[in-house]
């Protein structure tokens, strides 16, 4: 007897049409799955490359390494206060334009231009190439052919995405669809307290939003965060979501929180107790300025509701607490059994020094929660790749990661029929 | 030694070393710890923590002087180590094997 509704067709899986025999993770454990994702999913959909924040005056930039995609790119506010991306490559000789020290780490910062390290060609921040050396030695040559080869890029609710691909004209508001428009208005903006975390993870990156696109594993695998007395009750209840979303290619579940505060402060640890704040967050939450959440958070409406988890396809998960604050995760892929996740929290700045422990608590404990999914997911990936066994079960709360997976391989099967396999590229002999 | 946390915190001077400014510089000292080490420095400092709590309740995050700062740095070094006193009896999480996160971003206290 589930604890909360569930629709008429009696699962979230069937309601939403998908299917429920077994599924194969092969997409997780082939490499040339991989190769084909990279140009099939990472070079064609909207990738969220960052916070309006960090481009705080004209002239702030950061850079951000795409393996996935096979490039890296600027994200810069012009001297007009517009948020603009390029590919970070110089025009005259391919070198990386904006790097320091090392060529495969981001870096951020403030400049008037961008000025290649190499043969100092100066770009303005609209991409114009505005200072050539010795420009009459070259051939008939034009300026304005040369300016840096743009990105699109576009913010919603003051989150920048940018898209490698030229070709493809949905605007960022119609890709993210119904799940981002029923969040729009949510105070982002005023959660500007940044705490990021950053991992190298060894499982392919599909895996990782598995893990954290169910909680079907949190009264099990974290059943040790909690003293002995709540884990039990917890395994015994399991897990029920208050409801999941699915809209297109991005998904949503939406979960209960008694913890921020507990029903019984013996259900959670002394520091805990004593600083009232924990994996839900701070418990006594900040005002943000809004009477009623947007409609598409907490979409049940039901008075237990703790946080919800927004996945937008394909890499860019958005976690939106109870107590005022909210989380993205981030899933980079480098192989087709590693990337890189980030987890960043986000709240609003504390008011005094108690406020800042109590931020630290919150970050902490999501910190030793990711150290345990994380190092989970290699075992998972080591396996999967044994291919021991090639087909699994799961069940109706595990219904994100259906859709996850085959969305991927829906993307690859498209990509695949635009881009029929054809005869290796032969190399024109010098003439 | 001239003091580093508040007057009114002199009984925890013997544990100042855990006053450290970054997440990272607090776990990498827990794991460099024994049982017994992060026993004794929670038994001395978590009956402390609602005493500290007003205290750092009083200043805002501009406002902390520099023994302030120790104190709040200090109070989250208890955090750090409250995983393993309160649930894990040992340093590591379980577990997690060669597994790392790392801060990559925090706020400067």
């Amino acid at each position: 007897m589930p604890h909360f509704t569930k629709p008429a067709e009696g699962s979230w899986t069937e309601h939403y049409g998908i299917d429920t025999g077994p599924v194969s993770y092969e997409d997780s454990i082939s490499p040339g799955h991989y190769e084909l994702e990279r140009d099939a999913i990472f070079r064609r959909t909207w990738l969220n490359v960052g916070r309006v924040e960090q481009l705080p005056r004209n002239g702030s930039y950061f850079t951000r390494e795409l393996d996935a995609a096979r490039t890296s790119v600027i994200v810069v506010r012009d001297t007009a206060g517009e948020v603009r991306s390029f590919h970070n490559i110089c025009r005259h000789r391919g070198n990386k334009l904006v790097w320091n020290d090392y060529p495969r780490e981001e870096v951020s910062g403030t400049c008037r231009q961008f000025t290649c390290k190499y043969h100092g060609w100066r770009y303005g921040l609209d991409g114009e190439l505005t200072f050539v050396q010795q420009e009459s030695e070259f051939f008939d040559f034009d300026r304005a052919d040369h300016g840096l080869v743009p990105v699109r890029c576009e913010v919603w609710e003051g989150f920048v995405f940018v898209n490698l691909d030229n070709d493809e004209t949905t605007p960022l508001r119609d890709y993210l669809g119904g799940l981002a428009e029923g969040i729009a208005g949510y105070p982002f903006h005023r959660m500007t307290q940044v705490h990021k975390y950053r991992a190298e993870v060894g499982a392919n990156w599909k895996l990782f939003i598995d893990a954290f696109a169910e909680f079907y594993h949190a009264p099990v695998l974290h059943a040790k965060q909690s003293v002995s007395e709540e884990s039990r009750k917890l395994q015994g209840v399991g897990y029920e979501a208050l409801a999941y979303g699915i809209d297109g290619p991005h998904s949503m579940v939406s979960s209960w929180g008694g913890m921020s505060p507990p029903k019984d402060l013996r259900m959670v640890k002394p520091i805990e107790q004593k600083l009232r704040s924990g994996l839900f967050g701070p418990w006594d939450a900040p005002d943000i300025g809004i009477d009623e959440l947007p409609p598409g958070i907490n979409p049940a409406r039901h008075p237990s509701w703790g946080i919800d988890s927004f996945v937008f396809f394909p890499n860019f998960m958005l976690l939106i607490w109870k107590p005022n604050w909210y989380l993205t995760y981030h899933y980079w892929p480098t192989s087709y059994n590693t990337h890189i996740f980030e987890g960043t929290l986000y709240f609003v700045p504390p008011n005094n020094a108690y406020e800042r422990l109590q931020q630290e608590l919150a970050v902490v404990t999501f910190k030793e929660y990711a150290l345990q999914d994380g190092n989970t997911l290699e075992a998972t990936q080591t396996m999967l790749e044994s291919r021991a066994m090639t087909e699994f079960p799961l069940n109706d709360q595990e219904v994100l990661l259906r859709h996850l997976h085959a969305t991927a391989r829906r993307y690859v099967g498209e990509h695949q029929q635009r881009h029929p396999v054809t005869t290796p590229v032969r190399i024109p002999a010098a003439s | 030694m001239p003091a580093l946390l508040p007057a009114e915190f002199a009984d925890l001077e013997p544990y100042a070393a855990w006053a450290l400014p970054t997440e990272g510089a607090r776990y990498a000292k827990r794991l460099a710890s024994t049982m017994d080490e992060l026993q004794a420095f929670y038994d001395a400092a978590f009956p402390r923590l609602e005493a500290a709590t007003a205290h750092l309740e009083q200043f805002g995050m501009d406002a902390l002087g520099e023994d302030g700062k120790r104190l709040l740095w200090l109070f989250a070094a208890l955090v750090t180590v409250s995983f393993p006193v309160e649930v894990w009896r040992q340093p590591r999480v379980p577990d997690s094997g060669a597994a790392t996160i790392d801060a990559v971003v925090e706020p400067a206290v």
